[in-house]
C-alpha cells in the first residue's frame, strides 16, 4: 500500500472526520492554557480540563447514544429532554418524601420509579410512531410539550433539594479516582455496541431505517423494533435525568435537560450518522457528543464571550449538514472530482451502507 | 410515509357509509376545533360568569393577548403545508424584538425605518434557510434547527441583559386601541386579523397557494407537473421568516422590551397551533382559519387557568400536550379511512 492510498483509507473512514475536529479543537486550547492536557492527582481523584469535559459531557453522550439508535431506524425523538426532567424529577421528590435520605434501598427505589417512568415515556412514543404510523417529529412533540408541564407538577412547580449521599455518587461522585458517571456512561456505551455489532440488532436496526417495508416483509418485526429503540432511547434518557439531577443534587422541572434533545441530535450528526436513517456509529456520536462539550469548554477557556456559544454551535451545525450533503459536495468539490475520477463510483460508495464495527 | 400513499380527494365511493364519509371530510378536524373552542368557552361562561368571563372584553382580549402565536403560526401553517417544518419560529421572534429594542434605544433610529429592517432581516433568514433546504437537499429540520440556534445567540450577541423599551413611538402605538362598539382591540390584533386574510387568501385563492398544497401532497408529483419546486419552497420559508420578524414586532410591542429569552419554545406553540387546527402535518391539506381556531384554543386554555386561579401555569402545557395528542390521532383516523 502505497502512502497516498493509506492516507486515502484513512481519511475515507467513518471516524475519521469526527476525531479530526475533536483533535483540532483540543489543539486549539493548547496555546490558551498550556497545561491543558495535564491530569493531576488532588485529594485521590483525577483533576483536568479532559476529565471534566468527559464529565460533563457524560449526560449529553447518554442521550446521544440513544438518539443514535432511534435516529437509525429513520426516526428523530424529541422528547429526551423532557423525560431527562420528569426522571429527575420523580426520583428526588421522592427521595426527599423518605426519612432516611442517605438509605440503599430508598434510592434503589427511587431510581428504579424514575428509570420506570422513562421506559414509560419510552414505550408511548414507540406506540404512537410504530403502532400508529405518525411521523415521530410530531409524536415525540407531544411528551416533548406536556413532558415538562408533568415534570413541573411533580416537583409543584419549585425546585427539589435532596441530601442524599448515595444518590449523589452518579452524577458528582468519584471511583477509582475518576468520576463515578464516566463509569456509567463506559458501562451504558459497551452494552449498546456489544448488542448492536456482536449480535444481529444493529443489522436490523439499520435494515428498518433502510427500509422499514422491505425489512418487514423479509420477516424482521420492524415494529417491535422500533417500539425498542424508543424505549432504550428514554431509557438512556432516563440515565442521564439521575446523572444530571445527582449532580446538582435537585431536580428542577423547568431547566433539568434543557436543548439536550438538540444537542443530542447534533451530537449523533456530527458523528456520522444520516439523519435518514439506515446506517450509524455509536463510536462516532460519543465523539460527536465530546466534540460538542469540548466546543463549549474552548469557548470558556480562550475566552470568546460566552453568548457566542449558540453561534458557534449554528455554525457547526450549518457547516457539517453541507459537508454531508451529496449535492453540497458535488456542487463546490464537483469539479476538482470530475477532473481526476468519475463522479458515479464516488458517489456510489458514498451512499452504500457502511458496516464497520464502531 | 403516509404523504405517498395518500391519495388526492377522491371521489367516495357510494358505498361508504355516512360516517366514513364524514371522516373523509377534510374539514372535520377544523370543525371538530371549532366546536371544541364553543365547548370550552359555554363552559368557562358557566363556571366564571360571575367573575366578567361574558364580558366581550375577554373574548377580544383572546385576539390581543395571542396577535403574536397568531401571526407566528400562520407562518407555521405555510411551511407545515408544504410539508415541511419550521423550528426557527420562537428564536426569530426572540431576535426581532432584540434588533428592533437595540436599533431603537441604543442606536436611536426611527421605528418607521427599524420595522422594515426588522422585518427584512426575518424574511431574508428565511430565505436563507429555505435556499440551503432546497438547493443542498438537507432536512428542513436540521436546518431551522441551526436557524434556532443562530437567531438565539444573535440575541446574546447584541445584548445579555433585556432592554426595556422607552421609546414614545412604541409607547403610544402598544396604548392605542380601536373601539369596536362592545369593546377594543389593540393594533397588534388587527395586524393579526389582517395577516390571517391575506395568508386566507393566498393559499385558498392563488396561484401559489395552489402550489403550496400540491408540494405538500406529493413533491414528486408536483415537480413531474412542472410546478416550480425550488421557489415555491424557498417562498414558503420566507414567508415563515417574514411571518416570525411580525410577531416578533406584535410580541415587542405587546411586552414593551426585547430580551433575548423571549419567545422560547414558541415554535412549539405555533406548531401545535397549527396541528389542532387541523393542518395535516404530512402537508397538502388544511385550512388557515382552522389555525386561528388553533390559536382561540390555546389562548383560552390560558385565561380558563387564569379565571381558575388554582390551577398552576404548567396545566397549559399538559392541557397543550394533551389536546395535541388527540388531534394527532384524529388526523391519523382519517389518513388511513382514506387509504381504505
Amino acid at each position: 500500500m502505497t502512502t497516498p492510498s493509506r492516507w486515502r483509507a484513512l481519511t475515507r473512514h467513518h471516524l475519521f472526520w469526527p476525531v479530526a475536529v475533536l483533535v483540532a479543537l483540543l489543539l486549539v486550547n493548547v496555546p490558551f492554557t498550556p497545561d491543558f492536557f495535564a491530569i493531576h492527582m488532588t485529594n485521590g481523584h483525577l483533576y483536568g480540563s479532559l476529565v471534566s469535559i468527559v464529565l460533563f459531557g457524560s449526560p449529553l453522550i447518554l442521550v446521544a447514544v440513544g438518539m443514535t439508535l432511534v435516529i437509525a431506524t429513520g426516526g428523530i425523538d424529541l422528547s429526551v429532554g423532557a423525560v431527562v426532567a420528569i426522571t429527575g424529577a420523580l426520583t428526588c421528590s421522592y427521595i426527599s418524601d423518605q426519612a432516611d435520605q442517605d438509605s440503599l434501598s430508598g434510592v434503589f427505589l427511587a431510581m428504579g420509579i424514575g428509570l420506570v417512568a422513562a421506559v414509560v415515556c419510552g414505550l408511548w412514543n414507540g406506540f404512537l410512531v410504530a403502532r400508529m404510523g405518525i411521523q415521530p417529529i410530531i409524536a415525540t412533540l407531544i411528551i416533548m410539550v406536556a413532558g415538562r408541564g408533568v415534570a413541573q407538577l411533580i416537583t409543584d412547580g419549585q425546585i427539589i433539594t435532596i441530601n442524599s449521599s448515595p444518590y449523589q455518587l452518579i452524577g458528582g461522585g468519584y471511583w477509582l479516582t475518576l468520576p463515578f458517571s464516566i463509569f456509567v456512561v463506559a458501562a451504558v456505551v459497551a452494552v449498546t455496541v456489544a448488542l448492536t455489532r456482536r449480535t444481529a440488532l444493529g443489522l436490523l436496526v439499520e435494515a428498518v431505517g433502510g427500509n422499514a417495508e422491505a425489512s418487514r416483509l423479509v420477516g424482521i418485526r420492524s415494529r417491535r423494533i422500533k417500539i425498542m429503540v424508543y424505549v432504550f432511547c428514554a431509557l438512556c434518557a432516563g440515565i442521564a435525568g439521575l446523572m444530571i439531577s445527582s449532580n446538582t443534587s435537585a431536580a428542577d422541572g423547568n431547566n433539568a435537560g434543557l436543548w439536550i434533545e438538540l444537542d443530542a441530535i447534533l451530537a449523533v450528526v456530527i458523528g456520522g450518522t444520516s439523519l435518514l436513517g439506515g446506517r450509524f456509529s455509536i463510536g462516532g456520536t460519543v465523539i460527536g457528543a465530546l466534540v460538542i462539550q469540548t466546543l463549549t469548554t474552548t469557548i470558556y477557556t480562550i475566552g470568546v464571550p460566552t453568548q457566542t456559544n449558540l453561534v458557534f454551535k449554528a455554525a457547526v451545525v450549518i457547516v457539517v449538514c453541507l459537508l454531508q450533503s451529496p449535492k453540497f459536495r458535488a456542487k463546490v468539490f464537483g469539479a476538482r472530482a470530475r477532473v481526476t475520477a468519475p463522479a458515479e463510483p464516488a458517489a456510489v460508495a458514498e451512499t452504500a451502507p457502511k458496516m464497520e464495527v464502531s | 410515509m403516509s404523504a405517498t400513499t395518500r391519495t388526492p380527494t377522491t371521489p367516495e365511493s357510494r358505498t361508504t357509509s355516512r360516517s366514513a364519509r364524514l371522516l373523509g371530510d377534510r374539514r372535520l378536524p377544523v370543525l371538530v376545533t371549532a366546536g371544541l373552542f364553543l365547548v370550552m368557552y359555554i363552559v368557562g361562561l358557566s363556571r366564571y360568569q360571575n367573575y366578567g368571563f361574558g364580558e366581550p372584553q375577554v373574548f377580544l382580549n383572546l385576539f390581543i393577548d395571542n396577535s403574536y402565536l397568531l401571526v407566528a403560526a400562520v407562518g407555521a401553517t405555510f411551511v407545515i403545508m408544504s410539508g415541511g417544518i419550521d423550528l426557527s419560529v420562537g428564536s426569530v421572534i426572540g431576535f426581532t424584538t432584540m434588533l428592533t429594542a437595540w436599533l431603537v434605544e441604543d442606536v436611536g433610529l426611527p421605528l418607521l425605518l427599524v420595522v422594515p429592517i426588522s422585518l427584512g432581516v426575518g424574511a431574508f433568514g428565511g430565505f436563507l434557510m429555505g435556499y440551503v433546504i432546497h438547493n443542498f437537499e438537507i432536512q428542513p429540520f436540521i436546518v431551522t434547527l441551526a436557524g434556532l440556534f443562530l437567531f438565539r445567540g444573535l440575541c446574546l450577541v447584541i445584548s445579555k441583559e433585556s432592554i426595556a423599551i422607552t421609546d414614545s413611538a412604541v409607547g403610544s402605538l402598544a396604548e392605542t386601541r380601536i373601539p369596536l362598539g362592545v369593546g377594543d382591540l389593540s393594533i397588534g390584533a388587527v395586524v393579526a386579523l389582517l395577516v390571517l386574510a391575506a395568508a386566507f387568501y393566498i393559499l385558498h385563492y392563488t396561484r401559489f397557494g395552489r402550489r403550496i398544497h400540491a408540494i405538500g401532497g406529493n413533491e414528486q408529483s408536483a415537480l413531474l407537473m412542472g410546478l416550480p419546486l425550488g421557489g415555491t419552497k424557498i417562498a414558503v420559508y420566507t414567508v415563515s421568516g417574514f411571518c416570525s420578524a411580525l410577531a416578533g414586532l406584535l410580541f415587542m410591542l405587546y411586552i414593551q422590551s426585547g430580551d433575548p429569552l423571549h419567545a422560547v419554545g414558541m415554535e412549539l406553540d405555533a406548531i401545535a397551533a397549527v396541528v389542532i387546527g387541523g393542518t395535516l402535518l404530512t402537508g397538502g391539506s388544511g385550512y388557515v382559519l382552522g389555525t386561528l381556531f388553533g390559536v382561540l384554543v390555546l389562548g383560552l386554555i390560558k385565561s380558563i387557568i387564569q379565571f381558575e386561579g388554582t390551577l398552576s401555569s404548567w396545566w397549559t402545557k399538559i392541557a397543550t400536550g394533551v389536546l395535541l395528542c388527540a388531534f394527532i390521532l384524529i388526523q391519523r383516523v382519517m389518513t388511513t379511512r382514506k387509504k381504505v
